[in-house]
């Protein structure tokens, strides 16, 4: 998984961008290329952007977690803007990439979930399976018509006592995996979530899962320049689903006077 | 050369193809078929999951291996066994093997102009008891062969199943010839080292491997006794039976 | 036949508020052979009777399978019925295709409920002459529903259609108490039982006449069923054992006899106006 959604479904090229201060300058021609192209335009790219979600398996469910901001290229632009959301009565998604996509989607699964559980109101609930195949029909969909929805995102839930977790992304690659994390955390987090997580799914105390969420979070923050240290997390449980208020995080930078070998200064 | 990018404008266009690596792998013996795959998915250098099937059974005695571009194979997957549930709807059985190759065929040359990124292996008993394996590629070109490799390790793979299947830079023993068909319990060891190897020498191959192996009806299924990690699929009493087996790879 | 004066078209009510085409299709549903649908705890069936237009024809089909948890048994015209059964089929692998999952058995029924009514009140439209049966199992356990030309569905502990399936009807209501908690088994043989009140005096079931539909785990007789209890059509060799479990008409209470009996109806051609 690529840190930067502008990089999501294109060639890899580190040559173009390496500053990411992409898409404030250097905007590619959205002009019309020929006579048909005027009047229709596509997502070409991202603009106001989400970072890394992260997700995971415990003893009672699903863990979840992503920070508030959304990113105007490298401007820290709105930082209260929600980046989990519930779907029906068993679902959490959260989403990193363009913002206004995934509050697209986010309408378009409350449509969903008002003709499936309201209107029908039959006792056939969607689960976080049916919502994540779904979804990934429709992310395939998109991206067959080259007008992607530039997101991926996490689907996590718990329904008739199991425990579910997949992922999906503007190409409509899916899969499912007791650890799971976006964008950045993909490099960052991803790797410390396997150690603490793999083959402990079952014995993972809530409060043991929010430590380990909390301390892939802190990192990711200290590393990933579009993360903010503030954020919310949801769990899933038997119980149903809960996503907390935002929280802010203690960081230490005192540190990084002392660090040399990189960076601006030579010694 | 900022002066040179005038000049040619980057190239930015949205990209609706990715690679998820991975390898499968297949090989048709007298009275069976031999089909696997790895259940690693990357993209990039990252792991994205560890278990990602890439084998699926499509009938009783059809077995289908994608590789490629997951996304695009796992709708192809999808749309091939929507087409066979028509099928059984009309007919009232399943399709015979052949029938389901030329299908593929079909189907994906009906992207040819916006290709299903995948790399189709099928493999199976035939009508007339024989075993098989069609491979594809992602515009549908399709050839019966004895055995096939595709994907990520394909390269290192297929070099192998060439000197080991069809006994190719071997010459056999004075007054003897290669023999015509391999037993099974030595396909299962060459399917198993193809992989072992595989992940020794390829950073998108590892995890787990699903080997799955289909009997014509009446084989006796010599050599699958005290495999380890072998399951049988089949419970409806059908003539053909279907196993899998399932085995660690290295996760490094 | 009857001739009324309102009933040249389905968009007119007559003034008595009836529609008589709408009624006229309920007609061709009583014109086909019989089929019974039961339920228990654990399994949902489907028993149907088949025509045959003499010795040297094969039997018409009485039963569809819809998608591995659905199927279901027909009475009236059989290519209405082949149009809505492909039309189920279409919505079960929809849902499969959108949700990957089973499609619940209540909506495919509304689906096909909702099918029907529009052709009861367009003008230029005929109503289906074909009434489902419809068995399935989901997350809330078996069903079995009936579908009418109407566009109206009812879910039934037991339910028949068809020709003289008022008959069969008497002897499930006289049964049915015990349907719920009855192995695959008996519940086949009550089947059976009420399917037999509708045929003709001289007439029995054969293994070559009778269609049996089961959604639930494998019964005793029965072998190759899928773990999760797949719809399967039972015909011919396979429909063997369950006659044979039959407890013979003459020794059976005398209840279905009367029932019998009591049903005027002589011949296949027996038309009643809906009360």
């Amino acid at each position: 998984m690529d840190h930067f959604p502008t990089n999501w479904g294109r060639p890899r090229n580190e040559k173009h961008d390496a500053y990411n201060t992409y898409p404030l300058h250097d905007r590619p021609y959205n002009g019309p290329k020929d006579s048909f192209a005027e009047g229709v335009q596509r997502t070409q790219q991202p603009i106001v952007t989400g970072t890394s979600v992260l997700a995971f398996k415990y003893k009672d469910g699903i863990m979840m977690a992503a920070d508030n901001l959304a990113s105007y290229g490298s401007l820290a632009r709105f930082k209260d803007i929600q980046r989990l959301h519930p779907v029906g009565s068993y679902t959490v998604i959260g989403a990193g990439g363009d913002m206004s996509d995934f509050q697209y989607i986010q309408g378009m699964l409350e449509d969903l979930i008002i003709e499936e559980e309201n209107t029908a109101a039959d006792g056939h609930k969607l689960g976080p399976a049916e919502i994540h195949e779904y979804l990934s029909l429709v992310m395939y969909q998109r991206r067959s018509k080259l007008n992607p929805l530039w997101n991926s995102l996490l689907v996590g839930g718990f329904k008739d006592g199991q425990r579910f977790l997949a992922y999906v992304d503007l190409l409509g690659t899916t899969y499912t995996s007791s650890t799971i994390a976006t964008g950045y955390g993909a490099y960052i987090a991803q790797p410390l979530l396997r150690k603490a997580v793999e083959g402990k799914e079952d014995l993972l105390t809530e409060e043991q899962a929010r430590e380990i969420m909390e301390q892939s979070l802190r990192v990711l923050f200290y590393r990933d320049a579009r993360s903010l240290n503030k954020f919310q997390i949801a769990t899933i449980t038997a119980a149903g689903a809960t996503i907390s208020e935002s929280r802010t995080l203690k960081t230490e930078w005192a540190f990084a006077e002392g660090i040399r070998g990189y960076g601006a200064q030579v010694q | 050369m900022p002066g040179e990018m005038a000049h040619h404008p980057q190239q930015r266009q949205f990209n609706p193809y990715s690679e998820n690596g991975g390898t499968i792998l297949a090989i048709a013996g007298r009275d069976f078929a031999v089909i696997a795959g790895d259940t690693r998915q990357t993209e990039g250098y990252s792991i994205q999951t560890r278990y990602a099937p890439k084998v699926f059974t499509l009938t009783d005695k059809a077995v289908l291996a994608v590789n490629g571009f997951a996304a695009d194979g796992n709708m192809f997957v999808k749309k091939v066994k929507q087409r066979l549930e028509w099928y059984r709807h009309a007919h009232a059985k399943d399709m015979p093997l052949r029938a389901i190759a030329r299908l593929i065929q079909t189907m994906l040359y009906a992207q040819r102009f916006f290709p299903y990124y995948v790399y189709n292996i099928l493999g199976g008993i035939e009508d007339d008891g024989t075993g098989a394996v069609y491979s594809f590629d992602p515009v549908g070109s399709y050839e019966r062969e004895a055995c096939r490799a595709a994907g990520a390790a394909s390269s290192l793979v297929q070099p192998f199943l060439d000197n080991q299947i069809y006994f190719k830079n071997q010459k056999a023993a004075p007054g003897s010839a290669h023999p015509t068909h391999l037993p099974l319990s030595t396909v299962i060891a060459l399917v198993t080292d193809s992989f072992t190897s595989a992940t020794e020498r390829h950073i998108e191959v590892g995890d787990g491997l699903e080997m799955y192996i289909v009997l014509a009806s009446g084989s006796s299924g010599q050599g699958l006794e005290g495999v380890k990690g072998l399951r049988e699929l089949s419970t409806k009493g059908e003539a053909e039976r279907v196993f899998v087996i399932r085995r660690d790879l290295k996760k490094d | 036949m009857f001739r009324n004066t309102y009933d040249s078209d389905n968009t007119v009510f007559s003034p008595q508020g009836r529609l008589h085409q709408v009624e006229y299709a309920l007609e061709a549903v009583k014109q086909g052979s019989a089929a019974v649908g039961l339920r228990s705890k654990t399994h949902s069936i489907l028993l149907a009777l088949k025509r045959s237009t003499g010795e040297l024809a094969s039997y018409q089909q009485k039963m569809f399978r819809i998608d591995d948890h659905i199927g279901i048994a027909i009475a009236g015209l059989t290519s209405d019925a082949r149009v809505l059964s492909n039309f189920m089929r279409q919505q079960a692998m929809g849902e499969r295709m959108l949700f990957n999952r089973p499609m619940p058995v209540n909506r495919i029924v509304s689906a096909i409920a909702e099918k029907a009514q529009v052709n009861t009140q367009e003008y230029g439209r005929r109503p289906y002459g074909v009434g489902f049966l419809v068995i399935g199992q989901d997350q809330s356990g078996p069903h079995l529903y009936e579908f009418s030309p109407s566009g109206i569905s009812y879910e039934y502990y037991a339910m028949s259609i068809g020709a003289r399936s008022q008959s069969a009807k008497t002897y499930l209501e006289k049964h049915y108490e015990s349907f719920m908690d009855s192995n695959l088994e008996d519940l086949i043989r009550h089947g059976l039982h009420a399917l037999r009140e509708t045929l003709q005096q001289d007439k029995e079931l054969t293994i070559n006449n009778t269609s049996i539909g089961i959604v639930g785990p494998a019964g005793e007789h029965e072998k190759g069923v899928s773990a999760e209890g797949s719809f399967r059509i039972l015909e011919g060799e396979k429909v063997d054992p369950y006659l044979k479990m039959m407890i013979p008409k003459e020794t059976n209470e005398g209840a279905g006899r009367t029932a019998a009996a009591a049903d005027p109806a002589p011949g296949d051609e027996d038309v009643q106006m809906a009360e």
